[in-house]
């Protein structure tokens, strides 16, 4: 296990690393000075000024040894525009708010996706295997953006149930914190949610054919405990597998609900940036994003070898 | 003479087979008609690619026109409302269809051209091919493709033709692993040996021998594909990252009446309502051709 680790944790440091270099690089391959932008062309003096302060003005190469260098110290560099705040700070204040978003979301969706697997899986081909079908297919088939949209409409415009838009920190009180969470959360977790429970119905139907699910059956275990206790953790194994695509998939969605809702997650400090040309803040969100994700794949990892005793890594 | 009448007799029996194998497939082709799922998702697309062909002729208004009245709900002169523009909602909506049906198919095109290329490539030749496939691929997989359209437009910028090669590049490495996977299978089959023994070039091998044998999973993502390229670009637009914003599409226009929801829900209701029923009918017919090709499902629970 402590090999299989090491190696897994260089893996990911490789994978960051190129991520890192693949961004820096391509931003600065493209056309158009952000700083000329800025300076709305007017003042090239200043421009040469803003890119000697940003170190602009030293060869690629350099930059780029400066660059992996700050990274390593935890220096993103900083801000383009307005007061100049330092992107790391900007990327670790929004970090909590996503995480907080992505948390509640893949909490929301497992409530809701694993009794759903199980009902459509025990209740195969009846009608209410099919209606669950049907939203799952819904559910994938909706863009989380229109669905945060309809939360809108409906529990805050309309019924006023529910603040619209921004976010409080949980230290501020749970209630605060979950009320404006609750709507950006289900619109991240829908989709989440019906993958989930399509592949706990399919993989619980493949292990109620298993041999030793007959066997357990024909000791005459009573059908609670034999699903519960036989059944459902070995279904559990292949959805395991595939939760780190599916929490990569849930992480994608915070970046656009968050652009709905408002709150200054990493989503929403990526886009902004995006939009502002402001390429450090872009490069900053892109890596912390990047790690996030390699750190979930890593976790589904070894998770999977908790789960499954058989699975030796070494 | 003895040889001779084998040799027919080997030829009756394989155009016997060939004919077999094709009356199974018409069947297939019916099942998959007989699917009410797949019969709807068909039905549906038919009617949204006409209404995108035909724009000009089926939209009642110019999509672009601020000809009446603000904000006015749905009526029998417009249907769906009228926007904060005074536009008619509907007219913009199927002026829509046009980018978002040309982006979903064109970038899954291109992936798959792309990528079928790469996946094959690295599983017919293995070596060091096989090795710089197969880091591209671990690469991309480690991130949602979502987010690689995000952070392709991030450096290519907004337009339609960078969100085209963002979306697609996104994709590719979901049909280069399906390729190479299934080339892998192929490659020890023992016509592969004989097409190599006979002398075949490699090209003709991977392009006659290999690729036919290769396409019903490819066929599978290749729909799933397009229903996320078709996502994926209205939420490129709708955060901003998408097309010009003259043009109408139905991310853009979602986005356009965020701020006027609480007044105009219909404006926040059928752009959205145009995109699921377009991915929905995609997701239909996507299920029904894995289930006709019996393509096993992939660990792949469909990336955005």
């Amino acid at each position: 296990m402590g090999k299989f680790l090491f190696r897994r944790l260089l893996g990911a440091m490789v994978v960051i690393w190129a991520v890192a270099t693949l961004v820096f690089f391509m931003l600065r391959a493209v056309p158009g000075d952000p700083f000329l932008a800025m300076m709305r062309e007017s003042d090239p003096a200043a421009a040469a000024q803003l890119r000697q302060d940003f170190g602009l003005d030293l060869p690629v190469y350099i930059q780029y040894f400066k660059y992996l260098g700050q990274i390593i110290q935890g220096n993103l560099g900083t801000s383009i525009y307005g007061s100049r705040i330092a992107v790391a700070r900007i990327v670790s204040e929004a970090f909590p708010r996503t995480m907080s978003l992505a948390l509640l979301s893949f909490a929301l969706a497992i409530i809701i996706a694993i009794p759903a697997g199980l009902i459509s899986a025990l209740k195969k081909h009846s009608k209410l295997d099919h209606t669950v079908t049907l939203i799952a297919f819904i559910g994938l088939s909706m863009p989380d953006f229109w669905l945060a949209i309809l939360l809108i409409i409906v529990f805050a415009a309309n019924l006023q149930w529910l603040p619209a838009i921004g976010y409080v920190p949980l230290a501020q009180g749970f209630w605060p914190w979950f009320s404006h969470l609750i709507m950006p959360s289900i619109a991240v977790g829908a989709p989440f949610a019906a993958i989930i429970s399509r592949m706990i119905r399919s993989s619980m139907l493949e292990v109620l054919k298993t041999d030793y699910m007959r066997v357990a059956a024909s000791k005459g275990l009573p059908r609670a405990r034999l699903i519960l206790s036989h059944a459902f953790p070995n279904a559990l194994i292949p959805v395991v597998t595939v939760m780190g695509i599916a929490f990569a998939l849930l992480m994608a969605g915070t970046v656009v609900v968050e652009n709905v809702f408002a709150i200054k997650g990493l989503g929403r400090v990526l886009i902004i940036g995006i939009l502002n040309r402001d390429y450090p803040v872009v490069q900053g969100a892109i890596l912390v994003v990047s790690v996030i994700f390699v750190i979930s794949n890593l976790l589904v990892d070894v998770l999977y070898s908790v789960i499954d005793p058989r699975i030796r890594y070494d | 003479m003895d040889s001779e009448t084998d040799l027919d007799g080997t030829a009756r029996l394989d155009s016997e087979e060939t004919a077999l194998d094709r009356q199974r497939q018409a069947m297939r082709w019916r099942s998959l008609l007989r699917d009410k799922k797949a019969l709807i998702g068909l039905i549906v697309l038919s009617v949204l690619a006409l209404a995108a062909v035909a724009a000009p002729l089926v939209a009642p208004y110019d999509p672009n026109a601020m000809d009446f009245d603000m904000i006015v709900a749905p009526s029998w002169a417009h249907p769906l409302g009228i926007d904060d523009l005074g536009r008619d909602l509907l007219s913009r909506l199927i002026y829509g269809t046009r980018i978002s049906l040309f982006v979903g198919f064109s970038t899954v095109a291109l992936s798959l051209g792309a990528g079928v290329a790469l996946g094959v490539a690295g599983g017919y030749f293995g070596g060091w091919v096989d090795t710089i496939v197969m880091r591209y691929i671990d690469l991309q997989w480690a991130f949602p493709n979502f987010i690689i359209a995000v952070y392709l437009v991030a450096v290519f910028g907004t337009g339609l033709s960078n969100v085209i090669i963002a979306i697609s590049l996104a994709f590719v490495d979901d049909f280069a692993r399906i390729a190479r996977g299934m080339v892998l299978t192929i490659r020890e089959e023992q016509y592969i040996d004989a097409a190599r023994t006979l002398g075949l070039s490699d090209w003709r091998i991977m392009w006659r021998h290999i690729l036919p044998n290769a396409t019903a999973p490819i066929i599978v993502q290749a729909t799933v594909s397009i229903s996320y390229a078709i996502l994926a670009e209205a939420g490129l637009s709708f955060l901003g990252l998408g097309v010009e914003s003259s043009t109408p599409t139905w991310g853009l226009i979602l986005a356009d009446a965020r701020s006027f929801i609480s007044r105009a829900w219909w404006l926040g209701v059928y752009p959205g309502l145009f995109i699921m029923i377009t991915v929905l009918s995609i997701n239909f017919l996507g299920d029904a051709l894995r289930d006709m090709l019996d393509v096993r499902e992939t660990d792949d629970p469909g990336k955005k």
